[in-house]
């Protein structure tokens, strides 16, 4: 029998209740700091991972196509939408000053109904000029797409080597991105050959909501890098002045709203955090000191029959620390149960770019989750453990009688 | 051997205009091995505090406690907590169960709490056979009549097979039966070599004795 091991252990199980209801409120603390940590974090990688691939200082886009929340809802958060601009404008932009790198990109929404193996945003780019997207895509395909290839987001469901069907034209999957945590998840991209065939497709087909375009002579919008002598700014202003039926804007004034919405739920989730642990601490407090006051006479006992002052603190401590590890543990893998199988949901609650970070982080997140909870706990219980330790024994067992 | 040397005990407390009051006057006693010796007293006459500080638990405001050649106030808490773990076994008032841990595993705590298992599980069962309690060694507190409580209590103090045995009252709430058993077995303990010391308001307890002493307004005389 190992009874001083165990007997906090048994202390703690001869108290079903008592000991749930300090497991279950470690858990949630360990659940808020876990789960908010985890959030936050991906909404900052969503960002970084959105930032890194915007690539482009100035966004140019027809008119119609509009107010900038539809047009960061297009191209930010993945909804869906397709709009064109006639070759003639992008000939126009190309011509303004200042102008360091440009490119056109070819957009169209496909449907789910028999057209299409699958609602997806299809970006077509030109790889001869392309600066945004060919980078990150040779992270994962090197080559130069061919025709009628396509590559995949990661959150679609096809793979290297399948056939997958746009308006009929059966393109092949090239390659499948890594995960980005943005719109691009859902996004086909192709070269620009393949997009202006599944746009004529979708016009053939009468499925494209612009009857009387010619794929050949339109763009969708128009991506700029500035040169050095010119500011993002300057070129914004130009584009908007001289060149008729477009919108240019600062693709940084769309991550820059993303950046403030993304504080706020920080900000929020921080005080929520604040607001859980301070309220959880202050009831792990009186939980502890309810608890020794209630079993001041076995403390007592204990100290009769050999347990020193430090003993009797080391069985609080000790009871503490396995409540702790208990709820810290269960609040954390609860945290991952309900966050990591639901990133997609996570991000369509939140509108925001979302990306989990890599596994080590997550496993460095969970084990400080679990730490600060038996610290939360072992805190709570110092002020009961000091107090045990100067219990006057024979005041507390004559008072018994 | 227990010895007190000129112990004395003040509280601080509103007692006829003053604030302090004396529960145990001057008093020397000295515990031989072999012998039961027995305090009688009312409720409140300092009987209980004399018991503490010999066993350890209260600091004299004057005088000593030696367990051999050791003083036990001039020892650290850890080193007192030790000795009395192995060499006092101390039966309170009431009852005492640690209401988490069978009627075996109380027994043994004192010697588990120090890890020296040696023979402690062989003990219990000889302590719980003498005792009448075998077939409840599983049993939790809760479920034991206020007699079993305190022959599990008894069992613990003897475990360790302490030089001292110090009882408050370890008949307390017990009927006749019981109670004759505790004395015949505290009496049996002290033959064995043990020097117990035991504090009861049963007249019955002076056949048991080898000494007995009256304790009044904190002052022991002998009987």
């Amino acid at each position: 029998m190992k009874t001083k091991g165990s007997l906090p252990l048994k202390n703690i199980k001869g108290k079903p209740v008592r000991t749930a209801a300090l497991i279950m409120l470690t858990a949630l603390l360990s659940l808020t700091i876990f789960g908010g940590t985890l959030i936050v974090t991906s909404l900052k990688t969503g960002l970084y991972s959105l930032e890194t691939r915007l690539g482009a200082d100035v966004m140019v886009v027809p008119y119609e196509a509009t107010t900038k929340e539809d047009l960061s809802n297009i191209v930010l958060q993945g909804n869906t939408g397709y709009f064109y601009m006639k070759n003639s404008s992008y000939e126009k932009i190309a011509s303004r000053e200042g102008i360091g790198k440009i490119s056109a990109q070819f957009f169209l929404a496909s449907t789910s109904s028999g057209c299409c193996s699958m609602p997806v945003q299809i970006i077509g780019y030109d790889p001869q000029t392309d600066f945004t997207i060919s980078p990150w895509i040779k992270k994962t395909y090197d080559k130069n797409l061919k025709d009628l290839d396509i590559v995949v987001g990661n959150d679609l469901n096809a793979f290297v080597g399948d056939k997958l069907s746009f308006y009929g034209v059966e393109c092949r999957v090239a390659a499948k991105l890594d995960k980005t945590g943005t719109s691009y998840d859902t996004t086909v991209f192709t070269n620009q050959n393949t997009i202006k065939k599944l746009i004529q497709s979708s016009l053939d087909k009468k499925l494209n909501l612009f009857a009387d375009i010619d794929p050949d002579h339109v763009v969708s919008c128009v991506l700029i890098d500035a040169d050095d002598e010119h500011s993002p700014e300057e070129i914004v202003n130009d584009i908007n002045l001289h060149v008729k039926r477009v919108k240019a804007i600062q693709t940084k004034d769309m991550i820059s709203g993303i950046s403030d919405s993304l504080s706020g739920v920080s900000d929020i989730i921080g005080i929520l955090i604040a607001a859980v642990w301070i309220l959880g601490i202050v009831i792990l407090l009186l939980a502890f000191t309810m608890s020794v006051n209630e079993r001041k006479k076995e403390f007592a006992i204990l100290r009769v029959i050999g347990a020193s002052r430090k003993k009797l603190s080391l069985i609080v401590m000790q009871e503490a620390l396995i409540t702790g590890m208990a709820g810290g543990i269960s609040g954390t893998v609860l945290g991952l149960l309900i966050l990591l199988p639901f990133t997609s949901l996570t991000e369509q609650m939140l509108g925001l770019p979302y990306l989990l970070p890599d596994v080590g982080q997550i496993i460095l997140f969970a084990a400080m989750s679990v730490l600060l909870s038996l610290v939360a706990g072992a805190v709570s219980a110092a002020v009961s453990a000091f107090r045990i330790s100067r219990i006057d024994t024979a005041l507390i067992l004559r008072g018994d009688n | 051997m227990l010895k007190a040397e000129k112990i004395t005990k003040e509280f601080k407390r509103e007692v006829n205009g003053s604030n302090r009051f004396i529960a145990v006057k001057e008093t020397s006693l000295q515990l031989e091995p072999g012998t039961l010796t027995v305090i009688m007293g009312r409720s409140g006459s300092g009987k209980s505090t004399l018991m503490n500080m010999l066993g350890g638990l209260i600091l004299p405001t004057s005088g000593s406690v030696f367990l051999g050649d050791v003083n036990l106030y001039e020892l650290s808490d850890k080193k007192l907590s030790e000795l009395r773990n192995k060499k006092i076994g101390i039966i309170p008032q009431g009852q005492t169960a640690i209401h988490s841990l069978s009627v075996k595993d109380n027994i043994c705590l004192p010697c588990t709490l120090y890890q020296d298992d040696e023979n402690t599980e062989e003990n219990a069962e000889k302590l719980m056979d003498v005792l009448g309690i075998s077939e409840l060694k599983n049993a939790m507190p809760s479920e034991l009549s206020g007699g079993e409580l305190r022959r599990t209590a008894i069992a613990r103090a003897l475990i360790r097979n302490p030089e001292i045995v110090l009882a408050d009252e370890p008949t307390g709430d017990l009927d006749d039966e019981n109670t004759e058993l505790v004395f015949e077995f505290l009496k049996q303990t002290a033959k064995s070599g043990t020097a117990v010391l035991m504090i009861t308001h049963e007249n019955i307890a002076e056949k048991y004795a080898d000494k007995v002493y009256r304790m009044n307004g904190g002052i022991l005389e002998s009987v």
